[in-house]
């Protein structure tokens, strides 16, 4: 379990990234998913989100599941390298596995990655 | 399956934990007199008795065997090898349900993968599930996948008149609810002008164009400039095609369609009394992941031996939930082995040569129909093994007619086309021998009249 202190964290397992307005899914997430087998983008450049709203959907051996905004804002970049290459998620989810940037993200409920962490270790038991 | 019985001390156990005394309590809300109402039955009968009665009728029905049909319109009576029902009768295949567990059904498994594979090399395309129940709910599927494409924000969809009417009437009721604006699905349009009149119906809206191939009417139309046109848009074709019909012409796939289905009955398939029967469904790889229904593939297992499983399960509504494209997990299975054991003994030739013999019995049989008076095609396309013709009088009296003289005469057009009035659809097969079509024209000459 791996949680970078410059991010922030939601409930839901996604990431933010306040400096560079990143988002994608935790290391948790990625480890409870198991490979993941495909990534589709729910969202375009130049589409206004709010949090919470389904950016992603992600697919993996045994599971499906929706990635949320974590921060609000209008959408500047999709990572495109993930439809080719969903592995990336599984192997990097807080760097090359980041899924869409946002300009003047506002992230909503998030927590630290000390409670992040601590809320994760929760849930392993 | 073991059966598990339920023994007194259990029954009570549960009767206590639900908080009742008797299993009759449960029932409480059903009035006493609806629990056992009286049945009006015959009295019993013995099981000779019984045999005796069936089978009188069953002596009743009139089926092809018994007269000469030259009925189409969506099924075909094609000759089925009769390996193809011995494969089907084997207990492993007959009885085996859903393959989840790939450790004991590599034989299913196998067999849905050589239809899949079947069906993909039929239609050109490069993907094919494991079928859906008919060719028309595999038509209505091809919405669902369109719609998960664009997500839901285009919302038209442009469907041909000469697609099969029960098709569009399945379609529609598969996608009431979905509020979507269905355009050309109309029975009074022009059926002369050919798809291009479709084309003004597409348009930034416009997630997907329906098209059938042959059309309903058995004509052939090379879709390509539709489906540029509609590309150009950026909506999606389907194709609705006749399996039998694409051993022998261009495929959809060649016309740059996106979705072919179709009716998988003329593959080694009985008309039986209208069903069961197969769709298939094939798509490009890109669509893969919004496709509906089941799919099988090739891998290694742990010992590097090939092996089959259910693969990319997660898009499908068991996992996906609502968010799935269509709430269709199954598939036809023994129907799906049976044109795949079909396919696979008429092979690529064999199958070209029954489209063939249709395709020249059929034109055959309309020429010596053009000749008899008032008796004529309706359209000048080319088509297949079925044509409109037009009899001048009511089907109906021109079929009670040719029934008298052992025929099943065509479908009556005028049901569901106003302007087709006095119009059958006939169709021809290999099955027809020329002396069955040479006596059909001569029972029609005797109603013929200008």
């Amino acid at each position: 379990m791996n949680a970078p202190s410059n991010l922030k964290y939601t409930k839901s397992d996604e990431w933010f990234d306040p400096a560079t307005g990143a988002m994608g899914l935790t290391d948790y997430a990625q480890d409870q998913l198991s490979d993941i087998v495909f990534v589709e983008h729910l969202v375009e450049v130049g589409d206004t989100i709010a949090v919470g709203d389904p950016i992603a959907s992600v697919e993996s051996v045994k599971a499906s599941a929706e990635t949320y905004a974590s921060a609000a804002g209008t959408v500047t970049e999709i990572n495109e390298t993930l439809a080719d290459a969903p592995e990336t998620l599984n192997s990097d989810p807080f760097g090359d596995g980041w899924m869409i940037k946002v300009e003047g993200g506002e992230p909503g409920e998030v927590m630290d990655a000390a409670a992040y962490e601590a809320y994760c270790e929760e849930r392993e038991h | 399956m073991t059966y598990i019985p339920i023994s007194p001390k259990e029954r009570d156990a549960m009767l206590e934990t639900v908080g009742v005394k008797k299993l009759d309590d449960l029932f409480d809300s059903v009035p006493a007199k609806h629990r056992f109402p009286t049945l009006n039955l015959p009295p019993a009968i013995t099981e000779m008795e019984a045999a005796a009665e069936l089978g009188e009728l069953a002596t009743a029905n009139e089926s092809t065997k018994d007269l000469i049909s030259f009925l189409g319109a969506g099924m075909y009576n094609h000759y089925i090898p009769s390996v193809v029902d011995h494969i089907l009768r084997r207990g492993e295949f007959y009885t085996a349900y859903t393959p989840y567990q790939p450790e004991i059904s590599q034989g299913t498994l196998q067999g849905i993968f050589e239809y899949q594979s079947l069906m993909s090399t039929l239609t050109g395309m490069e993907v094919s599930n494991a079928s859906h129940y008919d060719g028309a709910t595999a038509a209505a599927e091809s919405i669902n996948l369109a719609w998960a494409v664009f997500r839901g924000k285009r919302t038209k969809v442009v469907i041909s008149p000469t697609v099969h009417p029960q098709y569009r009437e399945v379609i529609r009721t598969y996608t009431q609810g979905m509020d979507l604006e269905m355009a050309g699905d109309n029975a009074e349009a022009d059926l002369e002008t050919g798809p291009e009149a479709l084309t003004e119906l597409v348009d930034e809206n416009t997630m997907l164009v329906i098209v059938q191939y042959p059309d309903f009417f058995g004509r052939i139309y090379d879709y390509t400039k539709l489906t540029e046109l509609a590309h150009e848009k950026g909506a999606l074709v389907c194709v609705v095609a006749n399996p039998t019909a694409l051993a022998m012409f261009k495929t959809p796939a060649d016309m740059d369609a996106d979705i072919v289905v179709g009716e998988g009955q003329p593959l080694g398939i009985p008309m039986w009394y209208g069903g069961p029967s197969l769709g298939f469904f094939t798509t490009r790889k890109k669509y893969v992941h919004k496709m509906a229904g089941r799919l099988v593939g090739e891998t290694v297992d742990s010992r590097g031996q090939k092996a089959y499983v259910l693969t990319l399960t997660a898009r499908e509504q068991h996992i996906k939930r609502e968010r799935a494209t269509s709430n269709i997990c199954t598939n036809q299975g023994l129907l799906a082995l049976a044109s795949a054991v079909y396919l696979s003994l008429v092979g690529k030739k064999g199958l070209r040569q029954v489209a063939e013999s249709c395709y020249h019995k059929a034109h055959y049989a309309a020429e010596q129909l053009s000749k008899l008076p008032g008796m004529g095609l309706c359209f000048s396309e080319p088509y297949f093994h079925e044509f409109a013709l037009c009899v001048g009088q009511p089907v109906s009296e021109v079929n009670e007619h040719l029934l008298n003289h052992g025929f099943i005469g065509g479908y009556d057009l005028g049901k569901d086309y106003p302007a087709l009035k006095d119009h059958m659809l006939v169709a021809v097969t290999e099955m027809n021998t020329k002396e069955e079509i040479d006596a059909f024209v001569q029972v029609l000459a005797e109603v013929a009249h200008d």
